[in-house]
């Protein structure tokens, strides 16, 4: 085995971890703030993948890039003012199967205006090709990626840290009662924070098309990788979700070179055994 | 007052013999779909009690049972088909297997509540799932396991339905002694306040791991049965959505009850096979009910009638 194809690997590695992060960091982002483990994170993403396959089809995908992301973020804030608003207060098991109710309804909805057949498009024009570092193939699309999750990374948490909505933002999620005391208004911040979350989810999906087909059924996929994603970066813990997905890129990439047929053996137990060893997560605050 | 709740009691097993009088009777008045789909239904209701034994009477999201379910179905099926071993052998035999893996799964799992429980479980199921669904020399991966050889009565669906609840009815019946035992009562208590448990010099872990192992026994078993019906093993049988619709029907029916989660699965398969009967969009009514039972009655089948007629009887004194 060549260091060219561990080098390749590692590459590929860290650009599913990227896409992987993107994502998730709207599950955990919303689970710190409202408690709330969402089932339908995955639709959103689905949902915004197909919706940009069409805008992408008839003006381009930059236009998608943009646009999507906004129109589902909206309706994820409709759905948080509708559904999730009488439930944070509610117990797990009910939020569970709420937010898994969601799922089912919205993957009928996708099936109806979608229809069954996989869709995809092809890479931006800009971003097509590739370059060689040191004999290393990068296609440019990955180092796109790349560039978006770290951006998203920094945005996101500077945004948090230094923006007065952030510090809100913050105050809710430490103790919302406390921040409502201090004439925060809660579930304004709540239904932001949502619809940030469902924004996120959405840009994963944007992005995921010119590499990953698009089918119904992805929402399943995408939403159970994000828990072990959460789970072992630490649930609510954005930089744990900026780990977390990077460990479970690069193992997956590396393991098919190891047991091809068993990597999804590999990331499962990945899951389970942070949750022996360590339940917080890498970052988790202590257990709850 | 004391014989006035043994009058209802006496009411409620009278009633309950009266049912089970009338699942002999079924196979001569339903149509043979209807007796088959009810095979169905059995094995779901058995899979949902085991369910509830952990949720509703333990207070743990079992959110990985789908896996001691479908290596109860693989478990059957393999000892039928490639060891050609007897039936009454592979039924006996599977749930040991499974309460086995639950032994190993639950040992860890126990060690955590809440949601970490249910991911825990929910990776465990999965690793159980993706095992099955690769090692192809031994479950055939992804094609499943098909035709499998059954003893030839099996075949007529009167006899299958007799033996499947026969089976479920000796099953629940052990369930039920379990529950009213103090065994199920300490359970119980732990769900509703673990610390006090403890201080009573209970160790509580241990009664959930001994639960957890109880209720994959008859997960498995139920896993078991089915392959009777459905004369197949398939990976989605293991898959966590398979977990996911065990609660379902746990929630639907009422779970804090013994007979919410059977009645769940008996609503909840008729539902889908009247709704798959009109339109191809069975998840998003799924949805729909599931959504509303949520919001609006989180406590279930069960739990509404329950509440309905305490307020009946307020209003009556």
């Amino acid at each position: 085995m060549s260091a060219t194809i561990l080098l390749q690997q590692l590459v590929s590695g860290i650009s599913l971890g990227m896409l992987l992060f993107i994502v998730s960091s709207g599950l955990t982002l919303v689970f710190g703030v409202t408690r709330i483990i969402n089932f339908a994170h995955g639709s959103f993403y689905m949902v915004a993948a197909f919706f940009a396959w069409t805008v992408a089809g008839s003006l381009n995908y930059w236009a998608a890039l943009i646009f999507v992301p906004l129109v589902v973020a909206m309706a994820g804030g409709v759905i948080e003012m509708l559904l999730f608003r009488r439930i944070y207060r509610a117990e797990h098991l009910v939020q569970l199967l709420l937010t898994y109710a969601l799922v089912f309804i919205i993957a009928d909805i996708t099936k109806v205006i979608w229809g069954l057949q996989p869709k995809s498009i092809s890479t931006p024009e800009i971003l097509g090709g590739a370059v060689t570092v040191f004999g290393v193939v990068i296609p440019k699309y990955r180092i796109f990626l790349f560039g978006l999750g770290i951006g998203i990374m920094i945005g996101l948490s500077s945004f948090l840290r230094k923006t007065k909505i952030g510090r809100y933002i913050r105050a809710a999620s430490e103790d919302a009662e406390m921040a409502g005391a201090l004439g925060i208004k809660v579930p304004r911040v709540f239904t932001l924070v949502f619809m940030l979350g469902v924004w996120l989810a959405a840009i994963g999906g944007v992005v995921s098309i010119p590499i990953i087909t698009i089918i119904l059924g992805v929402d399943m996929d995408i939403i159970i990788q994000c828990f072990i994603v959460v789970i072992i970066g630490g649930m609510g813990s954005m930089g744990g979700a900026f780990l977390g997905a990077l460990a479970i890129g690069i193992l997956d990439a590396f393991g098919y070179l190891v047991i091809p047929r068993f990597v999804i053996v590999l990331i499962y137990a990945l899951m389970a055994v942070v949750l022996i060893v360590r339940p917080r997560g890498f970052l988790g605050k202590t257990a709850e | 007052m004391a014989e006035l709740v043994s009058k209802t009691e006496r009411l409620k097993a009278y009633l309950l013999i009266l049912i089970v009088a009338l699942f002999f009777a079924i196979p001569f008045i339903l149509s043979e779909a209807t007796v088959i789909l009810l095979c169905e239904v059995f094995c779901l209701c058995l899979f949902a009690a085991s369910i509830n034994f952990l949720l509703g009477y333990g207070g743990m999201i079992p959110f990985g049972h789908g896996a001691f379910y479908g290596a109860g179905a693989y478990s059957c099926a393999i000892m039928l088909k490639k060891a050609g071993l007897p039936l009454g052998f592979a039924i006996l035999t599977t749930p040991i297997i499974t309460a086995i893996l639950g032994l190993i799964i639950g040992f860890f799992c126990v060690r955590l509540a809440g949601l970490k429980f249910a991911m825990l479980s929910l990776a465990f199921g999965q690793i159980v799932w993706a095992i099955i669904y690769k090692w192809y020399s031994f479950t055939g991966g992804d094609d499943g396991i098909i035709d499998i050889p059954l003893p030839t009565f099996l075949y007529d669906s009167t006899y299958c339905y007799y033996s499947i609840f026969l089976v479920l009815l000796v099953a629940l019946s052990v369930l039920w002694r379990i529950t009213n035992s103090t065994f199920g009562w300490t359970l119980e208590s732990i769900r509703e306040n673990t610390e006090r448990v403890y201080f009573i010099g209970t160790n509580a872990r241990n009664y959930q791991m001994i639960a957890f192992v109880i209720s994959t026994f008859f997960a498995g078993l139920a896993g078991a049965l089915f392959v009777l019906v459905s004369h197949n093993a398939f990976p989605e049988y293991v898959f966590w959505a398979k977990g996911g619709e065990g609660i379902i029907m746990v929630v639907l029916g009422g779970m804090f009850s013994f007979f919410g989660p059977i009645i769940g699965a008996f609503v909840l398969l008729f539902l889908h096979t009247f709704i798959l009967s009109q339109t191809e969009y069975w998840p998003f009514f799924l949805g729909a009910i599931l959504l509303v039972v949520m919001l609006f009655a989180p406590e279930g089948i069960v739990g509404v009638i329950g509440r309905k007629l305490a307020f009946e009887k307020e209003k009556a004194n």
